[in-house]
């Protein structure tokens, strides 16, 4: 069942369609990626999700109905991508405040801030204030703050800027386990390793647009282009064949790409035939990071070729 | 609803646990009256210690001889003879004296030529008592001459002082000009300094949570206007804090004033003193009781109230669209001030012409009612105009939180360039 469906999302401003008529629906329990480059109307469409701004024309829906900024906030965790906290306020408190503010009892609050602040190893900040704290500090506390009131949708804008491998690693840990636990995560970032390490589904928008939208094997999938690694302890320097064409040759590697019609098969019979010992044979499908800069810059293919080790 | 009250609470309690708010309310008023009771205490002292030593009279002009000796205080003149001026000019210090007042034979009609000699700077309130006694013995002197005893002149002397009086329908009060124009100018002082002060804090406590971006975070669990009306309510609670707070300050100093301070009086007055003062407290107490001082509290806290948040409505709609750069600031913000100023100016004159047509304007006009309504408040304000203030005052509050809240709405969640009025017009204006 879809948590999230968006019909048709509209948000123009003076100057830009910051969104223009985009559709997608969100699973329960997915990790999904938005993706964009800067400027792509990614904060303006998770800011219709949170309601903080109204379509301009369009619907969401929510949990199956229509979705109602004032009752649905409480079960939305907002992290933005420019962090917010109040600087001369205690962590404690401040934890709390915000729980509150999303429907909690003080007490409930009180008791969940704890559980997350021994969860996260960060009982000793509970009388600091944000100001006392590095950068990274204050992102695993608005991380905190964002997923406390156990929120059915945790909307991330880059979650893991400034935060060290460690730590990093930590709240990866602590959104696969959300995950797991039925919530749904909106994850919004332009570092694709970690989108191809987390995310399921993946939509990616450019100016205002959805320009591709689905998993992200699929997403690889549609964009492979029959690309194979080849290993072997000794390859001939010159390879002359129909069946692919070299994309790149080193001592003991090689990177080939099917011609016409050609299978893999194919390739591994022609080096049985050539009597080289095959030591592995792999498809190499491209990164989401190439996908990405091809389709948002709309550059050939042969470019995007250079990153592939 | 009970998240706005979480809001409020946030604002109110952040502020008044600041050690910012213990100094400014209970320091700053206790600083300024210790200031002012180590000045007096300086001055009684410097009289004081100036008095221990006699002030030798060198008297050639004969006016302090016979009947006029009577009324010199000994214990703080003496009267020197066979001197002249330049010989006792050498001696006076020697004797022990403080200094000396010269009196040259002068022609009474022209009484010139006196003067005070001394080592260091004689106090004002010194020359003062010297300057009438030496009128006095003038005084006396001519009477002398003319051949009128001093006694029947203090007969025929008449000495009259008028009472105003304000008629009520419970009766006729007594009542004291100066005491009114001082409640008029502290109320309205009061409010115009506090629609400033707190109004800044609005609208610096909106860019902070702008520049931070917890806006961003708040606003998507509750209305942004919530947000907005929590923080200017929660400031204004601060502010009626600050209120009782030096209500009780003012209560407590008053009762302990007389006790560290009973020799003051006593200086003050010389003989008659406690008479004066008796006369002066009863004076106060009778001018207050004729001052309807619950309509002024009245109207002190529903012009401070509405006022309060007609303003800072406005400073929040400012505080939201600049960033932290101060400059951006003071720029839209000195457009908010204007009418307070205004106002203030308006209620200065208003003291001294409660009825003037600029007064009745300024009462009546919003942006500046607040203030200069203070200035009338201690006389009868017809009932008509009091009621066409107060409703205009509630329309405005109303209209400019409605508009106000329309560009706060768009203004904290915008970064970068400073809005330009139009397209702050154009928020405010379009509908939604």
């Amino acid at each position: 069942m879809n948590l999230l469906e968006l019909h048709n999302l509209k948000k123009y401003f003076a100057t830009q369609k910051a969104v223009d008529d985009v559709s997608f629906g969100i699973q329960q329990g997915d990790i999904f990626g938005l993706l964009g480059p800067n400027g792509a109307g990614k904060t303006t469409l998770l800011r219709m999700i949170t309601g903080i701004f109204y379509p301009d024309s369009g619907s969401i829906n929510f949990n199956g109905k229509p979705f109602n900024a004032l009752k649905d906030a409480e079960k939305i965790g907002y992290m933005p991508e420019e962090r917010g906290l109040y600087k001369k306020m205690k962590i404690g408190e401040q934890a709390i405040y915000l729980a509150r503010l999303k429907g909690l009892s003080t007490a409930d609050a009180t008791e969940k801030v704890k559980h997350w602040f021994t969860k996260l190893e960060m009982q000793s900040w509970w009388n600091k204030k944000v100001e006392d704290l590095s950068k990274g500090m204050s992102q695993k506390l608005q991380f905190v703050t964002t997923v406390v009131h156990d929120p059915r949708l945790i909307i991330l804008d880059e979650p893991f800027s400034g935060l060290d491998p460690v730590n990093a690693n930590l709240i990866k840990e602590e959104i696969f386990n959300l995950a797991k636990n039925g919530s749904t995560i909106i994850f919004s970032t332009h570092r694709m390793e970690q989108v191809e390490e987390i995310c399921n589904h993946i939509v990616l928008m450019n100016k205002g647009k959805k320009i591709l939208d689905g998993t992200v094997n699929g997403v690889k999938q549609e964009f492979k282009e029959n690309i194979y690694q080849l290993k072997a302890p000794v390859l001939p320097e010159h390879l002359m064949t129909d069946v692919f064409e070299v994309v790149k040759l080193d001592k003991n590697q090689l990177l080939l790409k099917l011609l016409y019609e050609s299978k893999p098969n194919d390739v591994l019979q022609y080096f049985i035939n050539k009597n080289i010992q095959v030591e592995s044979f792999t498809e190499v499908l491209p990164t989401l990071n190439d996908i990405f800069i091809r389709q948002v810059e709309g550059t050939e293919t042969a470019r995007s070729f250079q990153h592939i080790n | 609803m009970s998240k706005i009250g979480l809001i409020i609470g946030r604002e109110y309690f952040t502020r008044v646990k600041k050690k910012s708010f213990l100094i400014t309310t209970i320091l700053v008023p206790l600083v300024i009256m210790g200031f002012y009771a180590i000045i007096v205490a300086v001055a009684i002292k410097g009289d004081s210690s100036e008095s221990k030593q006699k002030i030798g009279i060198l008297d050639e002009a004969g006016i302090f001889s016979d009947s006029a000796i009577k009324n010199i205080d000994t214990a703080k003149y003496r009267i020197v003879k066979g001197e002249t001026e330049q010989t006792f000019v050498k001696k006076y210090k020697d004797q022990g004296l403080f200094g000396f007042l010269y009196i040259p034979a002068f022609n009474l009609n022209k009484p010139e030529g006196i003067v005070m000699h001394s080592q260091s700077s004689v106090g004002l309130s010194k020359t003062m008592a010297i300057e009438s006694m030496v009128s006095k013995a003038v005084f006396l002197k001519r009477l002398q001459t003319l051949g009128i005893d001093p006694e029947k002149y203090k007969d025929i002397d008449a000495s009259v002082s008028v009472q105003s009086t304000i008629d009520t329908k419970d009766g006729s009060k007594k009542s004291i000009a100066g005491l009114a124009y001082i409640v008029s100018f502290g109320c309205g002082i009061l409010i115009y300094m506090m629609m400033i002060i707190y109004g800044t804090q609005v609208m610096r406590g909106v860019t902070e949570e702008k520049t931070n971006r917890i806006a961003e975070v708040v606003v998507s669990s509750v209305k942004p206007f919530e947000l907005m009306m929590g923080k200017i309510v929660g400031i204004g609670l601060v502010g009626l804090t600050q209120f009782a707070i030096w209500i009780l300050l003012v209560g407590i100093l008053q009762s302990l004033l007389p006790l560290f301070m009973p020799d003051m009086m006593q200086q003050m007055g010389g003989d008659g003193a406690t008479a004066v003062k008796s006369g002066i407290m009863a004076q106060v107490s009778e001018g207050l009781s004729t001052l309807p001082l619950l309509k002024i509290g009245f109207l002190f806290i529903f012009y401070f109230i509405f006022g309060y948040l007609t303003y800072a409505s406005l400073f929040a709609a400012v505080g939201s669209v600049v960033s932290e750069d101060q400059q951006e600031a003071q720029q839209l913000v000195f457009p908010i001030l204007m009418p307070i100023i205004l106002g203030f100016v308006i209620m200065t004159k208003a003291i001294d012409a409660p009825d003037s047509s600029m007064a009745v304007f300024g009462s009546l006009f919003p942006l500046t009612s607040p203030v200069v309504m203070m200035g009338r408040v201690t006389y009868a304000i017809p009932l008509w105009q009091i009621a066409a203030s107060a409703v205009l005052l509630i329309g405005t509050f109303l209209l400019f939180t409605w508009l106000t809240a329309k560009i706060y709405r768009t203004g904290i969640l915008m970064y970068g360039k400073k809005p330009s009025w139009k397209e702050m017009m154009k928020w405010a204006f379009r509908k939604q």
